[in-house]
């Protein structure tokens, strides 16, 4: 059973992550947002479960979809938000953008625009954590296409050989952008890869919050008691497109509308309601909260400045 | 003054920035008991073991990214590529990641994170061993890039570097590793960016750097005999590259030869010869000449191989017509 304040939490961070997203869908829509932004909306469970089980001080790397990672990793929704726009209040003062949101200070090793870029971060942030005898774990989150990746394969291989405090945490939403797992992976049951590695492995549901929390809880501990690597495939569904110009074409509406039915914000509301650990209202209530959050991170971003022009040339080198 | 080779000052700069800073430590495919493909790692892991001295597998991607996610986690990494033939399997990660990280985060971390590696021909091992790939990596803004030609260069370079808040790319030349110079007892550094003058002239400057100094000086030499007085500059560091040692150098002899081992075409002597002619054009008193490596991929064989990098009789011709001899 779980307590009323470890419920509201959360429920508030998925719902802040879902109405992030769906805000920025809107900026984009509007040309607000320039560029391109990849969202997280659907998945919002396998973030917030995974590092609702972390310490502070522990860290993780992210993805090309890394806003939810970065707010589950108490980052700052305005400050977000202001990168996202590419504004000077930005976490990363408006240079790195919806692809680089980082924040060191939060343990946030960065979202990054290659897929399987973060996984030599996070293997080395393991590394050092073991050489500096830090009871630090990392959490490194990628896709199903990063499991394809070269680099995927050094990295597993290098953790498990050197006992490091790395859980990889795969987000298996069926598609690497339009190419299903099923197309992309000669190898569909992705925890199997962890199998060449000597890598203990488990899947989860991805939609479940509780049992996300669960089986990441159990492989943190691992880590951290010094046994080393795990790889969790999360199995979950990203809602809108690989970006704003994908028309979806590669799947079914009716896909669609069976993940739509497994959301994770609505399963988790409705069990918590369910088992009287939070009441109707205060769902609501926490929605409303949510969405006065999100309106006052939209409203600082967009009135925010831009960077000066000497900034070009700043923080490039220490 | 001691002598010791190249080869043993690298060794030397290591080994105390591993004793002065625990957070130091190498990484790298078979620097530990083997040493180290060219030997620069020996002796380092029987004193430091495992923790500080890591084999890798052969995972050059993942190398460079370990390093990365150490450096900006606490740790001083030194990564060991062992040719720098075997850059493009960790290009991602060096071109993407580590040398982007700190911009794109708008300054608010560091990568101390050095990368050493070796280029160069001469041992006739054909063209996956012997490239010289430096121009690929000074188009990359983020990281710096070292080319040292000396072992006292090469000491006091390594230090910096290690010590430096910067990623670092360190590139050693094969066929230095034997070569003996002065090299002090006492703690030194050397700081990167600057360029050195490795001997005085008034006729031609020659611009050079890595094993090309040496070959230069040669030829230097003897052109001397000849009446020519030829300035040698080591630019030492290719990322940042010191403008101000090259125009003073251009405005002291107003002739410039480029010595490069790199592939001519968009090779580094490119870039010099831009920032030449954008700084110092007015003081040029004929076109500057490039002598550099041929435009194909490295030949195995001996006499193709000698071909298809400049030495010193290359050199000499080109400094000859520079001067109208």
């Amino acid at each position: 059973m779980i307590d009323k304040n470890t419920a509201k939490k959360l429920l508030q961070q998925m719902m802040e992550i879902r109405q992030f997203e769906d805000r920025i869908m809107d900026l984009l829509a509007k040309n607000i947002a320039e560029g391109g932004s990849h969202l997280y909306a659907g998945m919002e469970a396998v973030a917030v479960g995974v590092i609702s089980m972390l310490f502070p001080d522990d860290y993780i790397t992210s993805t090309h979809r890394g806003h939810g990672h970065a707010i589950a990793k108490d980052g700052d929704l305005k400050a977000l938000m202001a990168e996202i726009l590419g504004k000077k209040t930005g976490v990363c003062k408006g240079k790195g953008g919806s692809l680089h949101l980082a924040d060191l200070s939060k343990g946030n090793l960065g979202a990054n625009g290659v897929v399987a870029g973060g996984l030599g971060i996070a293997t080395g942030a393991g590394l050092s954590m073991k050489l500096q005898k830090k009871n630090n774990v990392v959490i490194c989150f990628f896709g199903d296409g990063a499991t394809n990746n070269g680099i995927f394969f050094e990295c597993l291989n290098m953790a498990s050989l050197w006992k490091l405090p790395v859980v990889y945490v795969c987000e298996n939403n069926l598609y690497s952008m339009s190419v299903s797992v099923k197309r992309a992976s000669a190898v569909e049951d992705l925890s199997k890869k962890a199998l060449a590695f000597d890598m203990p492995s488990e899947t989860v549901d991805g939609q479940d919050v509780l049992a996300v929390r669960d089986v990441a809880g159990k492989w943190i501990e691992y880590a951290r008691s010094g046994k080393g690597p795990s790889f969790i495939v999360a199995n979950t569904y990203r809602y809108y497109g690989h970006s704003r110009s994908d028309p979806r074409v590669y799947r079914t509406r009716g896909e669609e509308k069976f993940w739509r039915e497994r959301d994770p914000i609505k399963l988790f509301s409705a069990k918590m309601i369910g088992q009287g650990v939070l009441t109707e209202g205060e769902v609501k209530e926490l929605e409303e909260f949510v969405t006065k959050e999100i309106d006052e991170a939209v409203e600082y971003a967009i009135n925010s400045p831009y960077p000066e022009p000497e900034e070009l040339y700043t923080d490039l080198y220490a | 003054m001691r002598e010791i080779t190249y080869r043993e000052a690298l060794n030397e700069a290591l080994a105390e920035e591993m004793e002065r800073d625990p957070r130091v430590f190498l990484l790298g495919e078979d620097i530990a008991v083997y040493g180290g493909a060219y030997g620069v790692t020996a002796g380092i892991w029987k004193k430091y073991g495992d923790e500080r001295v890591l084999d890798t597998p052969i995972s050059e991607n993942a190398i460079v990214g370990v390093g990365l996610g150490a450096a900006l986690t606490g740790m001083r990494p030194v990564a060991e590529i062992m040719y720098i033939d075997f850059i493009g399997l960790c290009m991602e990660q060096l071109n993407n990641q580590v040398a982007k990280i700190r911009y794109m985060f708008g300054g608010k971390c560091t990568v101390p994170l050095t990368i050493r590696t070796e280029g160069g021909a001469g041992r006739t091992l054909g063209a996956h061993h012997s490239q010289s790939l430096e121009s690929w990596l000074i188009h990359i803004p983020g990281i710096k890039v070292v080319m040292p030609s000396t072992p006292y260069d090469a000491k006091g370079l390594l230090k910096s570097s290690i010590r430096e808040d910067n990623p670092v790319v360190f590139i050693e030349h094969k066929m230095l590793y034997n070569t003996k110079g002065p090299v002090p007892e006492e703690e030194y550094t050397i700081p990167i960016g600057v360029a050195d003058i490795k001997r005085e002239g008034t006729d031609v400057s020659i611009i050079t750097y890595s094993r090309m100094t040496l070959v230069s000086l040669n030829a230097a030499e003897i052109l001397e005999k000849e009446g020519i007085s030829v300035e040698v500059l080591d630019l030492r560091t290719l990322l940042p590259m010191d403008i101000e040692a090259i125009v003073k150098t251009v405005k002291k002899t107003n002739r410039v030869v480029i010595v490069e081992e790199d592939c001519k075409t968009g090779g580094t002597g490119a870039e010099i010869v831009a920032k030449i002619i954008e700084n110092a054009f007015d003081y040029l008193d004929a076109p500057v000449i490039r002598v550099a490596g041929a435009d194909v991929p490295m030949p195995k064989s001996p006499v193709l191989e000698k071909l298809a990098i400049p030495d010193h009789e290359r050199i000499c011709e080109a400094v000859r017509k520079l001067v109208g001899r």
